[in-house]
């Protein structure tokens, strides 16, 4: 078997280590002898979703994000519906906020997003503090871990499900205690970097459902020993429950 | 101003610094400056601008701590009376304890009028340093991502700099890198003179690598590469406007990174050599020659203050353990380990085969940046196949096992968050005669020396 996944703007879009979930996706794959296959999508380059079984995006900083944001949206109709038949994708950070429909700045400007999720952020001004600090969600995969940090608000819409409930952290707005957004097979989240690597499970739950949609529902994956990975999980709830906020929402 | 009031402030910083010292609680290094600055928010400002040879922000990702200790140095030998601020009082409350150190309890500086300032100073201290120090010179060695939880983004410290710039003295010497476009971007609009410093051999050229800073010139064209040395880093042009990598003036061929040193050939200078190595640390002195330059030094005093430089705390620190030889090197971000990484795979490259034995120890406490992602940045897969053991400890430790799992390196020999448990490990795991690469986070620096201090292998004080 074989996976080829969709980076989108690598070399842009990489502001938090989320080169992360790229290694943790390849060692996963090879592990099993899965092959992995890696699609650079720049500024510009030619990109079919069909030609793919996973979509990856990650956060940049903001004079980059508007970069790219006009590139995305050109992409957007064959993502969506992409995403719409069933595409898994992950979309971290920056690039969760522009898979939403917009990106609202304190000034009132807009960066258009490719409406992926039924969202949108609003950034509540250079007076408002960051969301910064470690995460820890209930999900439908249970638990996960990671690290937040990021000005914008975002706000779904009333059908739209979230990723995962905030048990430590901020979440989506720090209010509504949603983190993330879920669409069929796509997660947006912003907790960023080094997500997948100690999230095994859902690194696992992704790769799966992209084999599945691909060869057959009766795909499944060889269990690999994650000793390493889940005490790095643990650790990192351990962490974020001694110090990070408690939920509100 | 109220020499009264000033003198009052400097007697209460003095007090507050005595105090401290009784206590044991640092050396007396920021607190004083901290009580100064609330009596007299003016003393930075009068002390400072007192200094009459010559007052010298050095600032930058990395390397300004080297940088400075390098420029001290030859300050020193050359005998020129100067004062500055030690490592880890490089914000303004540390510009100020450090003025206030030398002040009399009248309000000045014996000797000031030939007295060199010279400051390390945190990228986001440098714009309210610059304002109150009236630089004559400021020093920019990189600008990497860097505790992004702490710092922000890179645009937002070159946002930084350049208010620096605004409200710095028109004709201050800017002593800039050349090879990095974002620290070169600081000429623009800028009318005094300007000392470029950069590196120029061709053997330390790669194909690149790791997480690239700067991507895009302020005029939005992307950058090209004739020559790229890491990250960023190289010989650099804009492919939109005539933007380009300037001629230096101060310039490193020839390099030699050896264990114990570096040596390289530099215009006028010749042939020179200092205990330091790592391509980081031969910027960190071009960085410093174009300062003493700057300052009017003798070739001669430059040459022998590079001979003579020690290491800073932690960076380069060798310390003997058992009949091992542990070397320190601190490495605090992506870029910063990355470098240190290339510099181990340039030593194991002369040995030959799975030879080093590294030790790498994370922790995530204020000092350090709370977000461990940045280890996703760093390209541990470089030495993967000449790691023969590795420990891993700091409060992270297990996301660091996680990381060097997925780059291949061996099984660690520990994942561990005490230092204790670190160090049993590594002597369990080697033999007299070994030698370990260590490589901590500054706090995680810092608790490792303490253990090493409390099994009588290094002496606790700060240095
Ligand atoms: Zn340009």
């Amino acid at each position: 078997m074989e996976l080829r996944v969709a980076h989108l703007y690598p070399d842009v879009m990489n502001i938090y280590g989320d080169r992360g979930n790229v290694i943790a996706l390849r060692y996963r794959c090879e592990a099993r002898d899965i092959r992995f296959h890696l699609g650079q999508v720049n500024i510009g380059n030619p990109f079919n979703p069909a030609e793919f079984d996973l979509v990856l995006i990650g956060g940049g900083q903001d004079r980059e994000q508007r970069r790219i944001a006009g590139d995305l949206v050109g992409r957007g109709p064959a993502i969506r519906e992409a995403i719409g038949h069933g595409l898994p994708a992950l979309a971290v950070c920056g690039g969760f906020q522009l898979f939403g429909h917009r990106y609202v700045d304190h000034d009132g400007s807009i960066i258009p997003g490719i409406g992926v999720f039924d969202l949108e952020t609003r950034h509540p001004g250079p007076v408002a503090d960051r969301c910064i600090g470690d995460v820890v969600l209930e999900t439908e995969l249970g638990e996960v871990v990671g690290f937040e940090n990021h000005g914008g608000r975002t706000y779904l819409a009333l059908d739209q499900a979230p990723f995962g409930r905030v048990r430590r952290g901020f979440g989506n707005n720090a209010v509504d205690g949603f983190e993330g957004a879920r669409h069929n097979n796509a997660i947006g989240t912003y907790l960023h970097g080094s997500l997948l690597p100690k999230n095994p499970r859902l690194a696992d739950e992704l790769i799966l459902a992209a084999l599945r949609r691909r060869y057959g529902p009766e795909v499944d994956l060889a269990p690999l020993d994650d000793t390493p990975e889940r005490a790095a999980n643990q650790n990192a709830a351990a962490i974020a429950i001694r110090r990070s906020r408690r939920a509100t929402g | 101003m109220n020499r009264v009031r000033l003198g009052a402030a400097v007697g209460a910083g003095k007090g507050a610094g005595l105090a401290t010292r009784l206590l044991r609680r640092g050396g007396g290094t920021a607190l004083p400056g901290l009580v100064a600055e609330r009596v007299h928010p003016q003393l930075v400002r009068d002390l400072g601008r007192s200094l009459g040879g010559g007052r010298v922000l050095i600032t930058g990702t990395n390397g300004k701590t080297t940088t400075s200790r390098i420029v001290a140095e030859v300050l020193a030998g050359a005998g020129r009376p100067f004062i500055h601020n030690r490592e880890g009082s490089n914000l303004m409350r540390g510009i100020a304890s450090t003025l206030l150190a030398r002040a009399s309890l009248s309000g000045r500086i014996a000797g000031a009028a030939t007295m060199v300032g010279l400051f390390e100073t945190d990228e986001a201290t440098l714009p309210p340093a610059a304002r109150a120090l009236a630089p004559t010179a400021l020093a920019f060695t990189n600008l990497f991502r860097d505790q992004l939880d702490r710092y922000g983004e890179v645009d937002t410290v070159a946002a930084l700099w350049r208010r620096a710039l605004e409200v710095a003295p028109r004709d201050a010497t800017l002593i800039l890198n050349a090879d990095d476009p974002s620290v070169a971007e600081m000429a623009q609009g800028w009318d005094g003179p300007v000392h470029w410093f950069g590196l120029d051999d061709e053997a330390f050229a790669t194909a690149g690598g790791g997480a690239y800073d700067a991507r895009w010139c302020g005029c939005g064209g992307d950058y090209a590469y004739e020559r790229r040395y890491f990250a960023h880093v190289g010989w650099w042009r804009c492919t939109r406007c005539a933007r380009k990598r300037e001629e230096p003036q101060t310039s490193a061929s020839a390099v030699d990174l050896g264990l114990e040193g570096a040596s390289f050939e530099v215009a006028g200078l010749g042939r020179v050599g200092m205990p330091l190595t790592g391509l980081y640390n031969v910027y960190n002195a071009l960085a410093a020659i174009g300062v003493c330059r700057s300052l009017g030094l003798s070739d001669e005093a430059i040459v022998a203050g590079l001979a003579r430089v020690k290491a800073a705390f932690g960076r380069q620190e060798v310390v003997e353990l058992e009949g091992r030889t542990l070397r320190l090197l601190l490495a605090k971000n992506p870029a910063g380990a990355n470098q240190v990484l290339l510099l181990l795979r340039t030593i194991a490259a002369k040995d030959g085969g799975a030879s080093l034995n590294v030790a790498l120890l994370l922790n995530d406490r204020f000092a350090d940046g709370r977000d461990v992602s940045w280890i996703w940045d760093v390209d541990h897969e470089l030495i993967a196949g000449q790691v023969a053991r590795c420990w891993l400890g700091g409060d992270r430790a297990e996301d660091l096992a996680v990381r060097v799992k997925y780059a291949g390196w061996p099984v660690p020999g520990a994942v561990a968050h005490e230092p204790a448990r670190v160090v049993d490990a590594i002597l369990a795991g080697t033999a007299p005669g070994d030698q370990v690469f260590v490589v901590p986070t500054y706090t995680a620096m810092l608790d490792l020396r303490a253990e090493l201090a409390r099994r009588g292998a290094v002496s606790g004080a700060m240095d």
